[in-house]
């Protein structure tokens, strides 16, 4: 198995040059650079000019990309223009704050999912199965930020039982139980906002699974040896149903530390998905391509990860 | 025939198939029973209604969607009136079955081993220890020769005529006093075939419990049951003796069974086939001779109203009259006993 996850690995670095020269070449597409916004009438043309120069943005575009990949290779992801600090610490932090926030999301997206799906799919048919259906249904039609604003509105502002901004109040220690305590309680709003909105997806697929599980022979077989139906649930149907569900946890948890645009926006918290959108706004390059090969590599990762969740749950699946 | 060594007596049963608010009876007024050390064969073309029939016995259909009426009685209780949890003493302890397609009636995430195991958990008071003996000891009764690693594989790793062991060992873990065979060997390679049946065969003589073996092979009958019955449209239109039925058919439905059965000594000759179709659940004929729209050059007048058994010898009886009228279709038209050149 390991063999097989390293040739896996070693497949990835084709791909990541790929994926690095077309984020490249769409990246020197984009209009304008980090120096356009800072033109006013008062600066002088040949000022801009002096420091595309010496940022080396006037060299071909081959000489840049080799230039990038070399650094990139080195671990080092350049330097933010906007912030003028290094693109890897200024990811480092804001991808704490988004693991933080898609830890709790996904715990509260699977402990809501995973039982409704069950339930749903248990008893299907039942007046419980269709609110819970007609539950999922609302929650997939509403979009993030209505409810998103909503949640904030409802208990930010009126019931003001949330903070409405930021990871962390000001004034506290880092490090403290106080600290932690606080962090938490900033992530409550946006996480549930994740979860609700991502439960459609869990609860049908379960659901499906196993009302379809519920009439395959071998759940027959284990009906004709007399064993409880709850054990026939819980050993036969339920099993078998949350595999693909574990098998795409993968690319769940890869596909959260990129965080979500929509929500750090609205709950004005700083994480990855914020760096992001404004890294674009203000033409921040380094940042951009760092983020969007940053991206691509988990996506890659997710595979890999997914492949091998499945490889240990499934015993069909034997990676040789 | 003793009382004393019946086992199962199914009276007046009916299973219905709900399609949109009505009752459609796949199973209609079938009586049967079943005695100790005895293969009853039950054949029938697909859709008769013979797999319903075995399904409904243990209770094994969706109870929302079907209706069952009628007795089944099993040491003078109604298994037809059983809720599951009481139907659950019975499965697997008394009466278990055996399943058609063995790639599929396995669960593919479970150990061999703790799939036979789990009857045993509920149906025995064996401590653990005891438990994992006796799933070696059924896995050599099947003739797997390496139980212990067998009992700790997957189902994907064994072949076909093995996992048919692993499920027959699953049927007797609790030395059963009947067994439903659904199509046994139907899924299987001929050699295989053979084998399975063999073994069928010896585990009855070691146990001697009664076995209703379901199945559209009337080599498999010939070979091994003691009595068949033949069911066509949900009803059961002859039983007899296996030797009986063989040397004197008489229903028109089962002798043109018979007569469709490919012969190796006739060549070049088109295969004998039973004019028509079967008719669907829907639409079947629910008075008169339900066979007579096959047989359409009988005279109407040969068939019952109300089409009744009539034991003819003993042991073995027919439905409705018709049979004394029968005879094969000759003409060219007719699509029996037409020669190709």
């Amino acid at each position: 198995m390991w063999k097989t996850v390293v040739r896996r690995v070693v497949i990835m670095i084709p791909q990541l040059f790929v994926l690095s020269l077309l984020v490249f070449i769409l990246a020197q597409f984009m209009p304008g650079d980090p120096y356009s916004g800072a033109i006013t009438p008062e600066t002088d043309p040949a000022r801009i000019e002096e420091l595309r120069e010496k940022a080396g943005l006037n060299d071909p575009w081959y000489e840049q990309y080799v230039r990038w990949v070399g650094n990139l290779v080195q671990g080092e992801l350049g330097k933010s223009y906007t912030f003028q600090r290094s693109v890897g610490d200024l990811i480092g932090e804001k991808a704490t704050n988004t693991l933080w926030l898609s830890l709790l999301s996904v715990i509260l997206l699977y402990s809501i999912a995973i039982p409704l799906g069950i339930l749903a799919g248990r008893y299907n048919n039942s007046k419980l199965d269709k609110s819970i259906v007609l539950y999922s249904f609302i929650s997939y039609a509403i979009p993030t930020f209505v409810l998103g604003l909503l949640f904030l509105y409802l208990f930010g502002y009126t019931l003001r039982w949330f903070p409405t901004v930021g990871s962390v109040s000001v004034g506290l220690d880092p490090g403290t139980l106080a600290w932690y305590w606080d962090k938490i309680y900033h992530l409550i709003l946006p996480a549930s906002t994740f979860a609700v909105l991502g439960t459609t997806g869990v609860i049908q697929y379960l659901r499906s699974e196993i009302i379809d599980a519920k009439s395959l022979d071998y759940v027959r077989t284990a009906r004709s040896k007399g064993i409880p139906m709850r054990k026939v649930y819980s050993k036969h149907i339920f099993r078998n149903s949350l595999l693909p569900i574990a098998a795409f946890l993968g690319f769940t948890i890869t596909g959260l530390l990129g965080g979500s645009i929509i929500i750090e926006t609205i709950f004005g918290y700083p994480g990855m998905g914020q760096l992001f959108i404004n890294a674009i706004l203000s033409r921040d390059y380094s940042v951009i391509t760092a983020l969007v090969m940053l991206y691509g590599f988990l996506a890659l990762l997710g595979s890999l990860l997914s492949d091998i969740i499945m490889s240990i749950v499934d015993p069909r699946i034997r990676i040789e | 025939m003793k009382t004393t060594d019946e086992l199962l007596r199914i009276k007046n049963l009916h299973t219905g198939f709900r399609i949109k608010d009505t009752y459609f009876d796949a199973v209609d007024n079938v009586s049967l029973s079943l005695r100790k050390n005895e293969i009853l064969a039950i054949v029938g073309e697909s859709g008769c209604g013979k797999s319903t029939l075995a399904t409904s016995i243990i209770g094994l259909l969706d109870r929302n969607k079907t209706r069952i009426q009628g007795e089944i009685l099993y040491k003078n209780k109604n298994l037809a009136e059983m809720t599951e949890e009481e139907l659950n003493d019975v499965r697997g302890l008394d009466i278990s079955m055996i399943f058609q397609d063995p790639l599929s009636a396995l669960n593919p995430l479970m150990r061999i081993g703790d799939q036979i195991e789990e009857s045993l958990i509920y149906h025995t008071k064996l401590t653990k220890e005891q438990r994992k003996e006796r799933v070696l000891e059924l896995l050599n009764q099947v003739g797997i020769n390496n139980p212990e690693r067998v009992a700790r594989q997957f189902p994907h790793q064994l072949s076909g005529g093995m996992r048919q062991r692993v499920i027959i060992a699953i049927a007797i873990s609790c030395k059963p006093q009947i067994i439903i065979a659904d199509e046994p060997t139907t899924a299987l390679d001929v050699t295989i075939q053979a084998q399975i049946l063999d073994l069928l065969i010896d585990l009855q003589n070691e146990t001697g419990a009664g076995i209703i073996l379901i199945t559209h092979d009337l080599g498999v009958v010939a070979e091994i049951a003691d009595r068949v019955a033949v069911m066509y449209a949900g009803e059961i239109i002859e039983v007899a003796p296996v030797e009986e039925l063989f040397s004197n058919p008489k229903h028109p439905y089962t002798r043109s069974l018979f007569n469709s059965i490919p012969q190796m000594s006739q060549e070049n000759t088109r295969l004998n086939v039973i004019e028509g179709i079967v008719p669907s659940l829907t639409n079947l004929p629910r008075e008169g001779c339900r066979f007579s729209s096959r047989i359409s050059w009988i005279p109407e007048e040969a068939h019952e109203d109300n089409p009744t058994l009539h034991e003819i010898s003993p042991g073995h009886f027919v439905r409705c009259t018709c049979w004394k009228h029968f005879h094969f279709k000759s003409d060219i038209g007719g699509s029996h006993h037409v020669y190709a050149d």
